[in-house]
């Protein structure tokens, strides 16, 4: 089973191909923990199910006869307002605490929107059919369905705008100058606490577009958000705060490793090759910083 | 030790043993609270005493799980054969196979853990702050996940620990797990409060406070680090061994490794009580257990909603603890000194 990716290069460049369109989608819900984190300091535990959730909106649309692509521009919209919502009634209460009470405070968080999206859903996995159909390549080798290129394609839209919306408007410069230094920015007239809640806002908005173009290219289920959470965690240690083409890249490169985790491993191992990832990345980098403080000794 | 103290533990210790026949309709419940007490105290040398957050003490607690049950089935019968056939009793215990079973599964299930947490020590205790918790939440999930795809525990479809042997029937099976599991509690509490007596615990305590500080003071940080996790591995490991044949039933991600509940579970329980003491972990888990079986009656199905409102609410508004609380208001009772012209003056200065 492992030499089948050496003997058929169609399955590797399927799966990198897969990997890279995925990945795409990885690096948006990463870009978004990296703003809260960057600017709160808050390791938001219940990321993936806010992007579950953003997908849900989407599923709905279509299960009422709207096109779920539409999703794409309803949900970020919803999902902004939940954002403001959690924001006053619990994270506003934690950013300036201990970040151990920020993670068990999402966690909580992230068990109750998995139960109530248990309850509202059902239980089911589901996707929302776009019928977008599929594009073969390579003599009709590779099949690359069009609703993941039309996802990746999006994503990066999102991003740019996101990235421009940043660097130009007055609220972008206020998160830029609150994540630097919130205290100075107090000081200089910026109301923070507006800052935040707009932060993790666009933040819970990006979820939104992301689950939106999950619901389409993948399966939703509602207890599929944790596996989302830690691979946006990943890929910002990876890439650092603040490095956009790092979360790209690396969001890329996870999406590659997990397609190959796939066809090797098999796909009940996915996940937890993931998880796995995730641990061996932390040990590699306490080491390699432990090495750093030896110059001190 | 004074005198109070000493009437307190004998007065708790006979009240534990007479429990099971007082309330004998509640034997399970006091059995996984006995278990679920032993998490929490092992939890708090972890996350209270040495400030290192971990949800990953749920690794050592499947794995004890796991491991009791496969010695348990294994020292007499093909492992494969039994998981093969699941429900379905192909192979049946004798009494006194079962009980040598359990004895030398629940060595296997404290000592192993015990050795896992000793060789991977060294690589996650030097991780700090958030990347600890986030790397040990990883932990627990990934195993979780791969035992999941085993096929010799069972995979997905779960492996049945060995059934009670005919002996005195349902009540003889609840006494015999009760008393199990209150033993592995004393044993416990015996052990941690042995340990924080000694210069061990102001140790974890100096690194709880300022790790470089306490580096630089001579102190081998790394070695205490890893000696801290590795006695509360030993002891997840036996709570997770009880809980595998009391439970009857185990299932890779919703019971050996279940991180969205028990791994969580031990956490609150600390913090409810109040991290960093003796008796916090304590009382708190007996809350705790009492406010889940609450959810578990009166809200049946939407009790993990009530549970994740009230992991926010503990976190948000108690996150010192019933124990932390008590310390406020009656600082005397803790051997703590208080100047009151200077309390009031600081208060003033607020």
């Amino acid at each position: 089973m492992d030499f089948l990716v050496f003997q058929y290069p169609m399955i590797t460049i399927q799966a990198c191909l897969d990997g890279l369109l995925l990945g795409i989608l990885f690096a948006l819900i990463a870009y978004g923990m990296a703003l809260q984190w960057g600017v709160m300091n808050i390791i938001n535990i219940a990321q993936g199910d806010l992007v579950i959730l953003g997908g849900y909106i989407a599923y709905f649309m279509y299960l009422y006869g709207i096109h779920p692509a539409w999703g794409v521009i309803v949900s970020p919209i919803i999902m902004y307002f939940v954002g403001i919502a959690i924001y006053k009634l619990v994270i506003n209460k934690v950013v300036d605490r201990d970040l151990f009470i920020s993670i068990l405070a999402t966690f909580g968080i992230s068990i109750l929107f998995m139960q109530l999206m248990n309850f509202a859903f059902g239980a089911d996995v589901v996707l929302a059919n776009s019928g977008y159909g599929t594009t073969m390549l390579f003599d009709n080798n590779v099949v690359l369905p069009n609703s993941k290129i039309f996802s990746a394609f999006i994503s990066i839209v999102f991003a740019i705008c996101l990235v421009v919306y940043m660097k130009r408007s007055k609220l972008g410069r206020a998160i830029r100058a609150t994540a630097q230094n919130a205290r100075a920015a107090k000081i200089l007239g910026v109301d923070t606490e507006k800052v935040y809640a707009a932060t993790f806002g666009i933040n819970a908005a990006l979820c939104g577009v992301a689950g939106a173009l999950i619901s389409i290219t993948f399966t939703i289920h509602p207890y599929m958000g944790l596996p989302y959470t830690i691979r946006s965690f990943m890929i910002v240690i990876v890439a650092g705060l603040g490095n956009l083409p790092g979360v790209a890249m690396s969001g890329m490169g996870l999406g590659v490793f997990e397609e190959f985790a796939d066809y090797i491993l098999g796909t009940e191992f996915r996940i937890g090759s993931v998880f796995l990832l995730l641990v061996l990345i932390l040990v590699y980098r306490r080491f390699k910083l432990s090495r750093k403080r030896e110059y001190l000794k | 030790m004074n005198k109070n103290s000493w009437i307190l533990y004998i007065g708790i210790l006979v009240f534990g043993l007479v429990a099971p026949f007082i309330f004998p309709a509640f034997k399970v419940q006091l059995s996984i609270l006995c278990v679920l007490i032993v998490l929490a105290t092992t939890w708090n040398i972890q996350g209270g005493e040495m400030g290192y957050n971990t949800f990953g003490n749920i690794l050592f607690y499947g794995l004890g799980m796991y491991l009791c049950a496969s010695v348990q089935v294994g020292m007499f019968f093909p492992l494969a054969e039994w998981t093969e056939s699941g429900g379905e009793k192909t192979f049946v215990h004798t009494p006194s196979q079962f009980f040598q079973g359990m004895a030398a599964g629940l060595v296997v299930a404290a000592v192993v853990p015990t050795i896992v947490a000793g060789l991977i020590g060294y690589a996650i205790l030097g991780l700090r702050g958030h990347y600890f918790a986030i790397c040990t939440l990883g932990l627990g999930v990934a195993a979780g996940e791969i035992s999941g795809g085993i096929e010799i525990i069972g995979a997905g479809q779960g492996f049945t620990t060995p059934p009670f042997p005919n002996i005195g029937g349902l009540e003889a099976r609840g006494e015999f797990f009760y008393f199990l599991s209150f033993g592995a509690l004393v044993l416990t509490f015996i052990a941690v409060r042995a340990i924080y007596t000694t210069r061990f615990r102001l140790i974890l305590n100096a690194i709880r406070d300022n790790e470089d500080k306490a580096e630089a003071m001579g102190i081998e940080t790394m070695k205490y680090k890893i000696t801290g996790w590795m006695i509360s591995a030993f002891f997840c490991g036996l709570a997770g061994g009880i809980m595998g044949g009391l439970v009857g039933y185990i299932d890779s991600t919703d019971v050996a490794f279940d991180g969205r509940e028990m791994g969580v579970f031990m956490v609150l329980m600390a913090i409810l009580g109040g991290k960093g003491t003796l008796w916090g972990p304590i009382i708190g888990a007996t809350l705790f257990h009492f406010f889940k079986e609450g959810f578990w009656t009166f809200f049946l199905g939407w009790q993990y909603v009530a549970l994740g409102v009230l992991i926010v609410v503990i976190v948000i508004y108690f996150p010192e603890g019933l124990m932390g609380w008590l310390r406020e208001k009656y600082p005397e009772r803790f051997g703590e000194v208080v100047d009151e012209a200077d309390r009031k003056a600081q208060v003033e200065l607020k």
